[in-house]
Formats: structure tokens, C-alpha cells, sequence
């Protein structure tokens, strides 16, 4: 090996380009395309009984206008339905443009196409459109309530039932010394990347060929769409995405309504097209995610053991299910964290309401289920009188009892087991970080000084590295750089250096030689995409395991050439030497020409490889079972998910008049299994921290009773600016790595943001002595809730 | 509207110190006119009602919001923008070095505007405590970084400045 680089702080290599203002997002591509602009439902719900486009033609620098009735083909059919479950009887999904009925604010009416975005939008607002209203369903209460409907077949609103229960929970609830019910609400939310979502195509008429830009999380996913969408062969369409603002799930959504659009009108028109959403657009038109109520009962022993538990819950996913039941399956089996409760039940309702659809936002559904249970935790130690971490303690899964199987199924459709940890472990680090035994001392000081503060603590275990599989391509040119593709698409995970840091290690190159691209389908067509916390697993591990094939192909080559066995042979900084015989080397360019038996010498590398001769003369050039080229292709596909798991607390203090809450101490300790490198890892915790802090203090969708989303702008969705983060965050590591993949990584992408509602409602509810039990929290809600429980005091 | 009623405005702008000449309707935002007009990609539109602070560019020395002005008031103005921040030999500025060595950059689309900011903060204030870098970097929006690297590389860049004889800006 060379040097040592996987669990380095290696500084980014696609910063530099980033710095200077040479990101390559969508927007930024194929200059003096023509763009687009939609026309959106102005209503939550209504009948279009007409739609008059006349005279839109006719403004100067519009090509073209769309309605639903231009459509043909599959074009004309549902989007897809990406996830089906057999428990979603009743899934629906959107048209690219409405038909006859609209179902949320912000529904694609009519797609315009002018020689800018200005134009476009000129010509959308000359579109006459004739409603018929119909009545709106807002809210989990609206949509269980089912005094109307979001669909006519659908009078319940129930697109799903489901349900999973291990062992009798009702039965163990019942005979438990003590039980609790508690009812638990959490709002909606947005991933809200910096950059919106925006696709460019060109057509290409003369190769017949579709190139599609996107600022999506999954190229290949998009691709797919598209050639099914357009009826096009997989082989004609390219789907490229060089840099993305942010994710954090939205983007994983695919297709968009504009992003079968944009490549339908390129075609049609044979120019290139754009479309790039504006920020109210984005909220009123992308998806959302978070809201769900909550209803558990629980039963526990003197202890605080849990014997018995039991959820039932309700999910808003929105006017469609585009990506089935994904969310509230993560809410319904993570919420499981690092405890086992003697029994346990589960039954959740998906509900349609007319609202914008609800798609998967780091974290995934976790951050309810956390709050869930760790709700549940702290009202339980609450009851007993007991210290809250030591009821933690008393339910955890122990060391010596992984892998630990919960009996149930996770959202890959595979057994709910987990793969490694240490809970107790993580709980003795974040009691230090954060100083919980000095708490009570700390307390009464501030009490003295008139101050009200409060600690809290939330632990989680997020499922991460979902498969099927990821793949990766690993090229060593006869310059001896090595180029490498992943199908992968990066929002900013620094994908470039990680992936060249295991490349490096592994392949015994220099970093500075490693060059990665990703998310473009013509390097790697074969890809799910990053959300789940899963890059860093399946592509890591998909990259290692393709170094160590190419690897091996190197070496059995260098052999040859140096007449010597496999195993005296070792690469270091891209030259391969036999051990002990320094002057006995053959560099990795070389070999790569002599991978390769066409043998022109177009350059120095090739002219060197001339004094070697390999292959047996009495057999043909490329041996049966071989290919030319140093190069590799690998996937890794694992059996199951691997499962991180780590504990948050915070220190708060509430001011006593206006019930402002301010953040004085945020410790984190996590357990990824192996670091890839941790300066990427810190940043993901301090950004999921961010968005976390935001979550249970700050942001949320306000709908009026119609449908209107009422805060669909920056000034008004409030999210943290560095004024509302913590100053500073306490982070330690354990790492128990997992036995699943070849590097035991375990995935850190949306850690940070799941614990932070039953976190900061823990710290909160002890600081004011009274329970919490709908998030997020603002000051005035504070303030209310304290005149409430001071009147019945 | 339509496009033959719309005129055009012929508008010169000096942008990182090379001169434009360019012709935009008097409602094209400057943002645009960066990006679209001149080519200057690298200012970036995150919401375009002046809140996340991403279209931040430098107008005769002062950060001002792109989406917020039309291309024509800023008729003969100096505009530096992103991509005017490395250094004459090509190297990176002090605070994109600094972005860098501090990771304070994820997605980096929000960069931009933060890279834009705090160059002028610090030519203000050369040698910010941590309160103030907080202070020269509220007005703006980050998704993804948690703003912790970021208040770290603001007082990173104030010392590779110093380091450099004290210029902060290209
Ligand atoms: S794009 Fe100008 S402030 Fe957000
Ligand atoms: S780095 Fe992505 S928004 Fe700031």
C-alpha cells in the first residue's frame, strides 16, 4: 500500500473549482437555451373546465405552449408510482401537466416555452384557465375526518394501511406495573437546497440522440424516466449532473413533471431547453415532508423497561404518492433505536390532503420516529422519578447481541437486524461531552442568577447504505492517471475526495492522480442514487472493491513483464516493484499499456512498455477470460442495510418573559463504523445539525384552511441563519465497523438533523417542568403553553 | 408584454475589470445579466427576493444583492463577482483559501455570495473577533455547512490576508 488515506483529513478537491465560481450546476449550462415556465394551480383543489391558450402563440419569443391535451403516448399517462407496496391499495400519482382535476397549490397546469424566462412567464399569465372549486382537505385532522375527498375513489383518504407487530404488545401493555399514553405531533418541513430544481436538454437530430441535464439525485433514475417517458431507447438518452446545490432528499424525486417536459419540448423544437425553478415554485411545487400525528401507549416495568409498546400513527403525504410509503415505513421500525421492547405494535395510516406531496427529507421519516421513542423514554423516567439517561440504559441492546434481529421489516423490504454498536458506549462519551452528571449544580446556579435552563438528550439508530447495489469504473490511463466513475450523483458530500482516497489506498496511487466523475450515465449507467446516507457505503464500497480487481489485474501483468511471482510484487505511488529489489519496478502507466496488445507507440508510455514482453506467444493476445485495458468494473450489492447509531444533548435556556429559546451546549457522539475521512464527517454533522435546529425550533409549512401555502418564501419559512446554530458542537466518534461491506463504513449523511426534535423537547420540557408534546416549538408557543399550565396550576 | 414592445437598454458594465457592453430590457435583473448576459455564472440565484444572500456581488466596493436591482441601475458601475476573486497569478483569494482549508463549502452554491460578503466585511474590519465574523455573515443563507467552518474561515482568511501583507481582495 501507499500511503494511508482512507480516515484522513484530506481537503476537498472540488473546491477549487467551486471557489472560483466554476461550478457546473444546471443553470449554469447550455447558455442560450430557450426557457420555460409553468402554469401552476392557483387552488388546492378544483375541476378545470376549461383551458384557453389562444393568443399565447402569438407574443413574440414563444415556441411553445403545453397543455395536458398536447400530450400523447406515455407522456399522457400518471408519472410513476417509484415505490409500490402492497399495503399502498390505493396509490396515485400526478399527470406531467393536470387533467381535469388539480389537487394542490402549485400542480402543473401548462408548460410555456420563450426565449427566456421572462417571456415565459409573460405568456403563462395570459393563459385563461376555468375552475370549478371544489372543497379542500388540510390537515391530518381534515383528511381523517374524510367529510371530503382528495380523490373521488378514495372517499377515506386512506392511500394506506399498514401494520407490523412483534410478540403482544396489548396484552404485555396491560399486565405492566406501569403504562403512559401520549400523544405526539410533529409539523411539515422542506429540504430546501440553496439551489432549486432545474433541468436542460438538447436534442440532438442528426445522432438522434437526448442529452439531459438535471439537478437531480439520481442520474440514472432520470434517465430511465425520460427514455420511458419520451419512448426513446435507454441508449439514446445521456443524463449528466456535474455539480447540484444541495438535496437532502427533494431531488431524489424523479421524474419531475418539468424534467419530462423540458426534454419533450427540446425535441419537439430541436433547440435546447431550460427550466429553472424559482424559490416559490419550489416550495409550492416540489415536496415537503415531517408531518404526522402520534398516538402510543406503552407499558414498563419498575425499571423502565419497556414491555409492551404500541404506535399508531398518521401520515400527510400529500395530494399523490409518487414515492410510495417510504417515510412512514422508516417512522414505523426506526423508531425502535437502540432499545428492545419486550413487544411491539405498529399501525399507520397514509392520508391524502390537498397539499404539496411528501418525498423523503434527510432523515427520513427517523426524526419522528426518534421523537416518538425518546418521548416516550423521557415521560417513562418522568413517571419513575428516575435519571432519563439511566432508563436509556436499562433498554438498550447490549454489545454482545448484535447482530441483533428486531423480528421485523425494514423499508428495503429485509430484515429489520442490525449490524454492530455500542449504546451503552455512546451514552458514557455524550454523558462526559456534554456534562450530564454537573447538570443539576449547573442548574441551581443559573436558578439563583434567576436563568432557566434545561438538558436534553435524544438517541437514534438510522439504517443507512440501502441497497441494491452501486458500481463503480476504474480506468488507469497510460499516463498512469487513474479515472474512475461512480453512477452516484454528489450534492455536495465531496464525493470527488472520499471516492479518491479509498481509490488511492487501495490502488497504491498518488491522490493527485485519482479523478472521479459522477452522476453521468455515460461513465456509470448503472446507479440508484445518494439519499439514505448510502454514497459513502455502496459506492465506497463499490469503488474499493473495483480498485482491488484492478489491482490484481496490475499485478498478475507486472508479474509477467518482471518474470516474477504475484505475491513479491507491491504498488507504491503508482509503480509497481518487487519487494527487496528496488531497482526491479514497472510503473502503473505502463502496465496499463501492456494491458492493452494493440501496441502502437503513441506516446513515451508506450515506447517504455517495449522493453517487456508479455503473454504467452502460443496463445491468442487476450486470453479467453481476459479483456484489454487496465480497467475494472465492480458492484457491491450487500445482503442488508448497515446501521449507524449515535446520541445527541443540549443544554437551553428560556427566557423567563419572552420564552426565547437560545442553545448554550450541543454535544453529538456518533457511530459511522469506519471514517472515510472526518472532516467531511464533521461537516455533515454541522450541517445536519443546522437543519435540525431548524426543524424543532423554526421551520414549518403554514396552510390555511383553503390550501394556501401562506409561507412560501424565505422571508417567511424560517431557516436558521448562523445566528440560530450553535456557536460551537461538541462531536465524538465510536467506531464499531460494520461486518457488511469491505471497508465496515456505515454511512453520516442525515445523523445530524434525526434526533433534534426529541432532543430539543426534552431540553425544553426541563427546563419549563411541563410536557412537550408538539413540535417545532416557537417562543410564542412556549409562552402560551406556560400562561396554560400556570392557570391550572 | 411582448418582446417587440420591449425595449432595450444599451448598458455598460465593468465586471472584475474588463468592460461589457450589453443591451437588456429595463426588467432584466442584474443576477441575470451577470449569469445570461455576460456569462458570469458563478453568482448564483437561491431564492431571488434578497433573504439568502447567494447573488451577493460587489457594486463600487459595496455587497449588494443582484436579484434585487435591475441590470440598468447599475449602468457604469464596478462590479466585482466571484469569479474577480482569485488573484491576478491565478491563486486562489485569501478568503476562497481560507473556504477551503476550513471546509466551509459543501454544495457550494450559497459560496459565492458568502466568498462576496465577507471580502468586503474584511476590508471593513480586517481582524474580526468570532462575534463579529457571526455578524458579517448573518445576512446569509447556508443549507448545508451549519455555518460553524464558515465562521471559522471568515477569521482563517483575516489571518492568510495578514499573512499577505494585509490585501484582502484580488
Ligand atoms: S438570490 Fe438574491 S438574495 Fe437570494
Ligand atoms: S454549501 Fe450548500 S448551501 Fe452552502
Amino acid at each position: 500500500m501507499t500511503t494511508k488515506l482512507i480516515g484522513e483529513k484530506v481537503q476537498r478537491v472540488e473546491d477549487e473549482r467551486l471557489l472560483r465560481g466554476l461550478g457546473q450546476y444546471a443553470d449554469d449550462l447550455v447558455p442560450g437555451a430557450l426557457e420555460a415556465a409553468v402554469l401552476r394551480s392557483p387552488h388546492a383543489h378544483a375541476r378545470i373546465v376549461d383551458i384557453d391558450v389562444s393568443g399565447v402563440l402569438d407574443i413574440e419569443g414563444v415556441h411553445a405552449v403545453y397543455t395536458y391535451d398536447d400530450l400523447t403516448g406515455a407522456m399522457a399517462d400518471p408519472l410513476p408510482l417509484l415505490i409500490p407496496h402492497p399495503s399502498l391499495t390505493q396509490g396515485r400519482t400526478q399527470y406531467a401537466l393536470a387533467k381535469d382535476e388539480v389537487r394542490y397549490v402549485g400542480e402543473a397546469i401548462a408548460f410555456v416555452v420563450a426565449d427566456n424566462r421572462y417571456l415565459a412567464e409573460d405568456a403563462v399569465a395570459r393563459i385563461q384557465v376555468r375552475f370549478e372549486h371544489l372543497p379542500a382537505v388540510v390537515g391530518i385532522d381534515a383528511a381523517r375526518e374524510a367529510s371530503n375527498a382528495v380523490h373521488d375513489d378514495v372517499p377515506d383518504n386512506i392511500a394506506a394501511r399498514f401494520e407490523q407487530r412483534v410478540g403482544d404488545p396489548a396484552s404485555a401493555i396491560a399486565s405492566a406495573p406501569h403504562s403512559l399514553e401520549l400523544d405526539l405531533h410533529v409539523e411539515r418541513s422542506a429540504s430546501m437546497p440553496m439551489e432549486g430544481r432545474a433541468t436542460v436538454a438538447r436534442w440532438d437530430n442528426d445522432t438522434h440522440r437526448l442529452q439531459v441535464w438535471s439537478s437531480t439525485q439520481t442520474s440514472t433514475g432520470l434517465r430511465a424516466a425520460v427514455a420511458a417517458k419520451l419512448g426513446l431507447d435507454l441508449a439514446q438518452v445521456d443524463v449528466m449532473t456535474p455539480d447540484v446545490g444541495g438535496g437532502f432528499g427533494v431531488k431524489i424525486v424523479h421524474p419531475w413533471p418539468e424534467e419530462v417536459l423540458v426534454p419533450l419540448a427540446a425535441r419537439t423544437l430541436g433547440r435546447p431547453v431550460k427550466f429553472t425553478e424559482d424559490r416559490r415554485e419550489h416550495f409550492i411545487s416540489s415536496a415537503h415532508e415531517r408531518g404526522q400525528d402520534h398516538h402510543v401507549q406503552v407499558g414498563f416495568d419498575d425499571d423502565g423497561r419497556v414491555l409492551g409498546l404500541s404506535v399508531r400513527f398518521w401520515h400527510d403525504h400529500g395530494a399523490y404518492t409518487p414515492y410510495g410509503l417510504i417515510v412512514p415505513i422508516i417512522t414505523s421500525t426506526q423508531l425502535l433505536g437502540p432499545y428492545k421492547p419486550g413487544s411491539y405494535e405498529v399501525t399507520f395510516d397514509s392520508l391524502y390532503t390537498n397539499t404539496v406531496i411528501v418525498t423523503p427529507y434527510r432523515g427520513a421519516g427517523r426524526p419522528q420516529g426518534v421523537y416518538v421513542m425518546e418521548r416516550t423514554m423521557d415521560a417513562i423516567a418522568q413517571r419513575l422519578g428516575k435519571d432519563r439517561t439511566e432508563v436509556r440504559a436499562a433498554n438498550f441492546i447490549q454489545p454482545d447481541e448484535f447482530p441483533y434481529d428486531h423480528g421485523m421489516t425494514f423499508q428495503d423490504g429485509r430484515p429489520l437486524i442490525y449490524d454492530s454498536g455500542d449504546y451503552p458506549g455512546l451514552l458514557t462519551k455524550l454523558k462526559d461531552l456534554v456534562g450530564w452528571d454537573d447538570f443539576e449544580s449547573y442548574r441551581d446556579n443559573a436558578r439563583a442568577e434567576g436563568r432557566r435552563v434545561g438538558v436534553g438528550l435524544a438517541c437514534y439508530v438510522e439504517g443507512t447504505g440501502v441497497g441494491p447495489y452501486e458500481g463503480a469504473h476504474i480506468q488507469v490511463e497510460t499516463s498512469g492517471r487513474v479515472k474512475v466513475a461512480i453512477g452516484l450523483t454528489s450534492q455536495g458530500q465531496g464525493h470527488q475526495t472520499a471516492f479518491a482516497q479509498i481509490v488511492a489506498e487501495e490502488l497504491g496511487v498518488p491522490f493527485e492522480d485519482v479523478e472521479l466523475v459522477s452522476g453521468d450515465t455515460r461513465g456509470m449507467p448503472y446507479a440508484v442514487g445518494t439519499f439514505a446516507s448510502r454514497a459513502a457505503v455502496m459506492s465506497g464500497s463499490a469503488v474499493a472493491l473495483t480498485a482491488r480487481m484492478v489491482r490484481e489485474k496490475a499485478l498478475r501483468i507486472a508479474a509477467e513483464a518482471l518474470e516474477c511471482s504475484v505475491d513479491d510484487l507491491d504498488i507504491n505511488d503508482g509503480v509497481i516493484g518487487v519487494k527487496g529489489a528496488p531497482d526491479s519496478t514497472i510503473a502503473l502507466g505502463t502496465v496499463a499499456v501492456l494491458s492493452n496488445p494493440l501496441r502502437y507507440a503513441f506516446d513515451e508510455a508506450s515506447q517504455a512498455a517495449t522493453q517487456f514482453s508479455v503473454g504467452d506467444p502460443g496463445k491468442p493476445p487476450v486470453a479467453e477470460d481476459d479483456e484489454p485495458g487496465l480497467e475494472g468494473r465492480d458492484f457491491y450489492s450487500p445482503e442488508r442495510s448497515t446501521f449507524a447509531a449515535g446520541m445527541h444533548a443540549v443544554i437551553v435556556e428560556t427566557d423567563p418573559e419572552t420564552a426565547e429559546i437560545s442553545i448554550l451546549k450541543y454535544a453529538v457522539v456518533h457511530d459511522c463504523g469506519t471514517l472515510i475521512n472526518p472532516m467531511i464527517v464533521q461537516g455533515q454533522i454541522h450541517g445536519g445539525v443546522a437543519q435540525g435546529v431548524g426543524g424543532a425550533l423554526y421551520e414549518r409549512m403554514e396552510y390555511d384552511e383553503s390550501g394556501q401555502l401562506v409561507n412560501a418564501s424565505f422571508m417567511d419559512f424560517l431557516m436558521p441563519y448562523v445566528t440560530e446554530v450553535p456557536t460551537s458542537i461538541e462531536i465524538d466518534h465510536l467506531e464499531t465497523p460494520s461486518p457488511l461491506n469491505p471497508l465496515g463504513i456505515k454511512g453520516a449523511g442525515e445523523a445530524g438533523v434525526i434526533p433534534s426534535s426529541a432532543l430539543f423537547a426534552s431540553a425544553i420540557e426541563d427546563a419549563e417542568g411541563f410536557p412537550i408534546t408538539s413540535m417545532p416549538i416557537s417562543p410564542s408557543e412556549l409562552f402560551a403553553l406556560r400562561s396554560t399550565h400556570e392557570d391550572r396550576r | 408584454m411582448t418582446n417587440d414592445t420591449e425595449e432595450l437598454h444599451d448598458l455598460r458594465l465593468v465586471v472584475n475589470g474588463t468592460p461589457y457592453e450589453i443591451s437588456v430590457p429595463a426588467r432584466r435583473l442584474l443576477s441575470d445579466a451577470l449569469r445570461h448576459d455576460i456569462g458570469l455564472t458563478g453568482t448564483h440565484v437561491g431564492c431571488e427576493h434578497g433573504v439568502c444572500g447567494a447573488c451577493t456581488i460587489r457594486m463600487d466596493g459595496k455587497p449588494i444583492r443582484s436579484c434585487l436591482l435591475f441590470a440598468v441601475s447599475a449602468q457604469g458601475a464596478e462590479i466585482t463577482t466571484v469569479e474577480g476573486l482569485t488573484r491576478s497569478d491565478g491563486e486562489l483569494g485569501p478568503v476562497q483559501q481560507a473556504f477551503k482549508e476550513c471546509h466551509g463549502l459543501q454544495c457550494g452554491f450559497c459560496t459565492p455570495g458568502f466568498l462576496t460578503t465577507i471580502t468586503a466585511g474584511l476590508e471593513e474590519n480586517p481582524r474580526p473577533t468570532r462575534e463579529e465574523a457571526v455578524d458579517m455573515i448573518a445576512g446569509n443563507l447556508c443549507r448545508c455547512t451549519g455555518y460553524q467552518n464558515i465562521v471559522d474561515a471568515v477569521l482563517r482568511a483575516s489571518e492568510i490576508a495578514d499573512e499577505q501583507g494585509g490585501e484582502v481582495s484580488a
